[in-house]
């Protein structure tokens, strides 16, 4: 953990419902995390279904305290968007870091693990975790 | 040699194209895809004659490059961060310079096509726009026509493959029979460079 700063976590959804709600899940399951900053950016900017690289720059910036922040996205151009910002080096904060996980079961993990004070490793290693709990 | 002002024909002759074409993109995407192919690239290519007009960014790299921004900021969909990465790869490539040959925009071309190869995860032969790409780039060497003719072959060619890639791939063999939406809006892009090198004639 880097001085007490927690990591930020960006949760990027073709729908503004689903990454809000997301959201609103991950920090309700993980209990008194309410200092975890945690940004929804979901659909585009007009409020239609996608992906809008202006609503993910602004949430990752939202939820920067310098510790790093973890992106976990749905599907499609929500990933392909985050990876091009990424390549562009200046879109998005130092540290920024697209994590392989399931959209929901990954969040819960990584708020959960935000709010242990964990690094950026161990957020983006626990949230892809995730893909290993098995239902049946 | 190639200046500023032939690529920034080449991006406003390629919104024209795409708004022409729109419904016909959207048509093709409505077989196997979410529809809004023609209106997503119609809005990202004019933000990208709307930005040049602006802007003039006075090198090709520059002007690909300030494309390629605006189309991963305004379309909304995958195709976005793909044309985006496309546009960006290849004006990184091309460096500063003022004017650049044929010769470096088809190397610029073809790193621009590995990036989005890269990006995607696409190969040759998973019906995406990469079918029609790789083609016009291997063929550029011999002139802009040739280009546009592989290209739009290429992007035919796609009608009986299966998609492997996006959201098409989620109908399996039900995919076959279609001409893929992005192959075709890349030929459409490869046609626009075409003509906007025979207006310079």
């Amino acid at each position: 953990m880097s001085e007490g700063k927690l990591v930020g976590i960006v949760l990027v959804s073709h729908s503004a419902e689903v990454a809000a709600s997301v959201a609103a899940l991950a920090k309700g399951l993980a209990g008194g995390a309410t200092a975890v900053p945690v940004a929804p950016a979901g659909g585009t900017e007009d409020g239609g279904l996608g992906t809008s690289a202006e609503l993910i720059s602004a949430a990752a910036a939202s939820v920067d305290r310098g510790a790093g922040v973890a992106v976990l996205t749905d599907l499609g151009s929500a990933v392909l968007t985050v990876k091009a910002l990424l390549a562009e080096g200046d879109e998005l904060p130092d540290g920024t870091r697209l994590v392989d996980a399931p959209f929901l079961e990954g969040a819960v993990a990584a708020v959960v693990t935000s709010a242990a004070g964990a690094d950026l490793d161990a957020v983006e290693a626990a949230a892809a975790e995730a893909y290993g709990y098995r239902k049946v | 040699m190639l200046d500023a002002a032939f690529f920034r024909r080449w991006m406003t002759t390629a919104a024209a194209s795409v708004s022409r074409e729109a419904e016909r993109l959207t048509a093709l995407d409505s077989a196997i895809g979410d529809a809004d192919h023609g209106s997503n690239l119609q809005r990202g290519f004019t933000a990208v004659a709307a930005a040049l007009e602006k802007d003039a960014p006075d090198t090709p790299g520059a002007v690909l490059t300030l494309a390629g921004r605006q189309l991963i900021s305004t379309v909304g969909g995958a195709s976005g961060p793909l044309y985006g990465t496309l546009l960006r790869r290849t004006g990184k490539a091309l460096g500063d310079a003022a004017e650049v040959g044929e010769e470096e925009l088809a190397a610029a071309l073809r790193a621009g096509v590995e990036g989005v190869m890269a990006l995607g995860g696409a190969a040759p032969g998973d019906k995406t726009m990469i079918d029609a790409l790789v083609p016009a780039v291997d063929a550029l060497g011999t002139g802009f026509g040739a280009a546009r003719a592989a290209a739009e072959e290429g992007a035919v060619a796609t009608t009986p493959l299966q998609a492997r890639k996006g959201r098409a791939s989620y109908l399996g063999e039900r995919s076959i029979g279609h001409q893929d939406p992005g192959a075709t809006s890349s030929a459409l892009l490869i046609a626009a460079l075409a003509e906007t090198a025979e207006a310079e004639q």
